[in-house]
């Protein structure tokens, strides 16, 4: 509310938005159901604005929309042919930054990474390939870490760290060498207290830390983004307490 | 590992806190040389911390070694300027004669040789770092000499004094470089006019923030000031970590005192008990020395209870070494790094005037800053106003090197042309000057009547010159090379953007270039500046886009052709699979004409 | 566009590191084809088993990069094609093939002809007529420009219809929500 008494919202693309304090654009945004492409935020979760794909343009600054406090009257621009570019190239990035090889990836239809890539009609990722090398943790009875998925959206390092208090991931390394580790001296998954019961268990946007024995489970067609696409999901995302781990993982 | 025990006197000795892993971690390395798992194990059982996070620091910092690194650590600054007086030669030089090769340890644990960034000696380079100690000059004679007491295992410690000596080299002084300030003038004088007199000089002399952007440093410590929380803190920034600047390392080697002087007076205005100088690593060897002046200064009564006898003044001072990380130059950064963490530009708003070290207000200048906030607390913010320019008042102390008689410092009032500096320091048939590093500008010969100041060209210090001779575009490439090795990896647009751009440039430097990876140069670069977290990636590009703007014959003359070039080199691609099948046959190669 | 007057849109197809599930796809549009027909000609293809491509407007690139011969196939259609495709997720980012670019290309061959019992007892064959391997396998957009991309693995009968219909009509191709699909 402002002072007067009326709620304040601010314009995007256009739209009213309204707001309540302390929300960011984007949170506010999908609240009110309007989509701006996202990927390291989570509606539990605090946002920390590393992947970018978020930016908006407010006044002629571009700035990630999730880390950007909402204010009465802001004029904020999501869908320009110049934004949309950046959130293409920032997308493509991900994808030649790791190994995605969709048709073998069993969160394929499910994954956010892929969902926002067709959103925003990506049909390649145009830029070269670095193809690193990551190799797969395998070493946990219940649980497979997918290193050559990983779009370093800390949503797991958060979630083990807030959530479940046991800081089983943590990042590691800097610039391009920068990488997913875990809480064990062997740096085995096995090593470490991870259950699958974990609330960083179900927070990986993309295809990284998988429970073994359940995949590929729903049928092509049926999976998340098969039904809608992901700008259609928006209320989806909007802000909401925490919860904790796998209530429903069976 | 360091024995338990051993690596329970190093945590001991920082009481435990978690805040000073940075230390703990750079002092556990001195056991081995480097940290095994089971060291970052017992650290973290010790300071209580996840494991993880304990390796993810020190996997963030260029000095710390989390794979086995050798008893010597020999690490070649790598600066254009390094690069122009030969260092590259100097290196193949060294490892053929310890029958190293580059960045692998050798077999028996005793070297490892690498290149890092600008050491910050380019005015007496090549350079480089031996277990973080510093020699300047090297030639082949000191390189080998070097090689030899590796060989003969001698201690870093027993190695000749001369090996290390390190020169000023300052050849024009003006008002910061000729004050002769008495320990406590500046304070006493402070404590006479009172705390807000003394801010009121700031504002008025209207000083601007040493470290590039400028901000005014009244404003920055009355917001401070005027912010709530349980404690205030003072941190000096010399984690002088831009390519070409070394003006902060002969500040803190002579001016020591002033640094503090300017530390305590801003303690006195923005009511702090505690200060921090973050040290770049590089600049190791000005630790002990620094930690003299501060114990000097506590025995003196300007650190400490009742400073200058002023009754509840109560302020000390203690200094932090980085570990090779040039992000940790953006205050931000530099805080996380303070406490202990990655060194992670940090969201702002909030700014670190109202939450800055472990949230709590924080005054983070410069060292020239707080140099020159001495002066002005000693001498009026009208005197200083004088000086300079309307928008740049004071003096900027300058780090000249390259293509020049006289490398070394020089400090002009604001407004010298950047052809006096040329003038004075003996440059001759310049090309080329890059002002303020990598992240700033790069001018031509037909900007030289450009004057140094935030309204012209705003500068940290760096001052580049290139002449006739040199190729613009193996600059260029030094720096992009330089941005990608220092990218923090947070955002994506500068972790992944910067490392395309890092192969873009090799690409062309091959010779393999077309007009697409220019445009590629291009569309990579708006995007860094629109989209990245932090002033590295926003600046990220300013090498490429300056002198493809200024010179562009010397990129054009490295294109292959005007359409499309491969991604990789084909021809190259096949020599593994050659090697396997003994083959050299027309069939066996892919070329490139075709 | 019925206009029978108008020349076929001469449509050339390889199928370069791939599986040839892109081209079973591309026959997937089962009776389309006969309207497609009619408005296009195919050059070199498997279709026709002709054996160069001459000028086309179209050319249609399943699979990767792996080896040399590739590299002298897609160069061939490029020099040939206005509109050069890249078809499915080999073509378009290396797809399964390039799973093994975090292999040493001696290491893999090592295995398959040397460690493994092999047709080639014992050894790594180095006859002329065998294309070489490349170190790692390449989407096409690293070797040549490419105009257009059509992912999925293969893309569905639908999406290469929606596609080619699009292009033919002059038309920006468009596949949109459920056409677009890299699996």
């Amino acid at each position: 509310m402002t002072a007067e008494g009326k709620t304040a919202s601010f314009q995007l693309d256009g739209a009213t938005v309204p707001f309540e304090p302390g929300q960011t654009v984007i949170q506010a945004a999908l609240a009110a159901g309007h989509y701006i492409p996202h990927l390291c935020y989570h509606p539990e979760f605090k946002p920390h604005g590393s992947c970018r794909v978020c930016t908006v343009e407010v006044d002629g600054r571009t700035v990630a929309s999730c880390t950007l406090q909402a204010q009465d009257g802001m004029e904020v621009l999501s869908q320009s042919d110049r934004l949309r570019k950046e959130h293409q190239t920032l997308v493509q990035m991900l994808f030649v930054e790791g190994n995605h090889f969709c048709p073998s990836c069993e969160q394929s239809g499910n994954c956010r990474l892929q969902a926002v890539a067709y959103d925003l009609d990506i049909m390649s990722a145009e830029l070269d390939h670095l193809f690193p090398n990551r190799p797969v943790d395998a070493s946990h009875p219940e649980i497979l870490l997918e290193f050559n998925r990983c779009i370093l959206c800390e949503l797991c390092v958060r979630a083990s760290a807030e959530v479940d208090g046991k800081n089983v991931f943590a990042l590691s390394g800097r610039g391009i060498t920068k990488h997913l580790i875990v809480n064990a001296e062997s740096g085995r998954l096995a090593d470490t207290d991870i259950a699958v019961t974990d609330k960083a268990m179900e927070v990986c946007p993309v295809g990284v830390i998988l429970r073994k024995g359940v995949g590929f489970r729903v049928p092509i067609g049926e999976r998340r983004f098969d039904r809608q696409p992901i700008s259609a999901q928006a209320r989806e995302d909007a802000p909401r307490r925490p919860t904790t781990g796998n209530e429903d993982s069976t | 590992m360091g024995t338990h025990a051993e690596l329970e006197a190093i945590v001991d000795r920082y009481s435990g806190e978690s805040t000073a892993l940075l230390q703990i971690l750079r002092e556990a390395q001195e056991i081995e040389g480097w940290l095994p798992p089971a060291t970052l194990t017992c650290l973290a059982r010790l300071l209580e911390m996840p494991r993880a996070r304990v390796e993810g620091v020190a996997g963030f910092y260029s000095f710390l070694h989390i794979e086995r690194a050798g008893r010597y650590r020999v690490l070649f600054s790598d600066n254009i300027t390094d690069r122009m007086a030969g260092n590259s030669e100097l290196l193949d030089r060294f490892c053929n004669s310890l029958w190293l090769e580059r960045g692998k340890t050798s077999e028996d644990g005793l070297a490892l040789v690498d290149t890092t960034s600008c050491t910050g000696m380019c005015d007496q380079g090549p350079a480089m770092l031996v277990n973080g100690w510093a020699i300047p000059q090297l030639t082949p004679a000191r390189v080998d000499e070097v090689a030899e007491l590796i060989r003969s295992h001698t201690p870093v410690e027993d190695w000749p004094a001369a090996l290390f000596q390190i020169e000023d080299n300052i050849h024009r002084s003006d008002m910061l470089l000729d004050a002769s300030l008495e320990p406590g003038a500046a304070i006493r004088a402070a404590a006479t006019s009172g705390p807000l007199a003394t801010l009121e000089a700031i504002q008025c002399s209207n000083l601007r923030g040493r470290g590039g952007a400028g901000f005014a440093t009244g404003l920055k410590w009355q917001s401070c000031r005027n912010a709530t929380g349980d404690m205030h803190y003072v941190v000096c920034n010399a984690d002088e970590g831009e390519p070409g600047t070394f003006k902060d390392r002969v500040l803190l080697t002579r001016y020591a005192d002033l640094v503090f002087e300017g530390m305590t007076v801003c303690a006195f205005v923005i009511g702090a008990r505690k200060g921090f100088l973050y040290l770049r690593g590089e600049y190791r060897h000005l630790l002990a020395p620094l930690q003299e002046v501060l114990a000097r200064r506590r025995s003196d009564g300007l650190l400490g209870n009742d400073i200058c006898g002023q009754p509840g003044f109560e302020f000390d001072i203690d200094i932090h070494l980085g570990a090779g990380a040039y992000i940790c130059g953006e205050e931000s950064a530099l805080i996380e790094s303070l406490e202990g963490r990655r060194g992670i530009p940090r969201n702002r708003p909030p700014y670190p005037v109202t939450h800055g070290y472990l949230q709590q207000p924080t005054t983070v200048n410069n060292v020239e800053t707080f140099c020159a906030a001495a002066l002005i607390a000693l001498r009026g913010g009208e005197w200083y106003a004088g000086i300079g320019t309307g928008k740049s008042t004071g003096t900027k102390v300058l780090s000249v090197s390259g293509d020049c008689v006289r490398p070394g410092i020089y400090e002009y009032p604001f407004g010298v042309t950047v052809r006096q500096v040329l003038e004075d320091c003996g440059a001759q048939r310049t090309q080329a000057v890059q002002i303020s590093g990598p992240s700033g500008t790069c001018i031509d010969a037909t900007e030289f009547e450009r004057r140094i100041a935030f309204e012209d060209l705003p500068t940290a210090g760096a001052f580049m010159v290139f002449d006739e001779s040199r190729d613009i575009f193996e600059v260029a490439s030094n720096f992009v090379h330089f941005f990608a090795h220092e990218s923090c990896g947070f955002c994506t647009p500068c972790r992944v953007g910067t490392t395309l751009l890092r192969n873009v440039i090799d690409k062309l430097h091959k010779g393999k270039g077309s007009q697409h990876d220019l445009n590629q140069i291009f569309k990579l670069s708006r995007l860094l500046q629109s989209a990245s977290h932090c002033g590295l990636g926003h600046t990220a590009c300013n090498p490429l886009l300056d002198t493809i703007k200024r010179f562009r014959p010397a990129y054009e003359r490295r294109l292959e052709s005007l359409e499309f070039e491969p991604a990789f080199d084909l021809d190259g691609a096949l020599e593994r699979a050659r090697a396997m099948t003994g083959r050299d046959d027309a069939g066996a190669h892919l070329r490139t004409d075709e | 566009m019925n206009d029978a007057a108008q020349p076929k849109v001469r449509v050339a197809t390889t199928s370069l590191a791939g599986c040839f599930g892109c081209h079973m796809s591309f026959l997937d549009i089962d009776e389309r084809l006969f309207e497609l027909l009619e408005r296009i000609e195919f050059d070199r293809s498997p279709f026709t088993d002709i054996k160069h491509c001459g000028p086309c407007d179209v050319g249609l690139i399943e699979g990767g990069i792996c080896n040399a011969d590739n590299v002298h196939v897609l160069r061939e259609f490029r020099k040939n094609c206005k509109i050069l495709v890249a078809v499915g997720a080999c073509a378009v980012n290396g797809g399964l093939p390039a799973q093994r670019n975090h292999i040493d290309l001696g290491e893999c061959l090592e295995e398959v002809y040397v460690t493994e019992i092999s047709l080639a007892k014992g050894c790594i064959p180095n006859d002329p007529e065998l294309p070489l391997p490349l170190d790692k396998v390449h989407p096409l957009h690293e070797v040549v420009k490419i105009d257009y991309f059509l992912p999925g693995c293969p893309p569905t009968a639908d999406a290469i219809w929606k596609f080619l219909t699009d292009l033919l009509a002059g038309r920006t191709p468009h596949l949109g929500h459920g056409l677009i699909h890299y699996d």
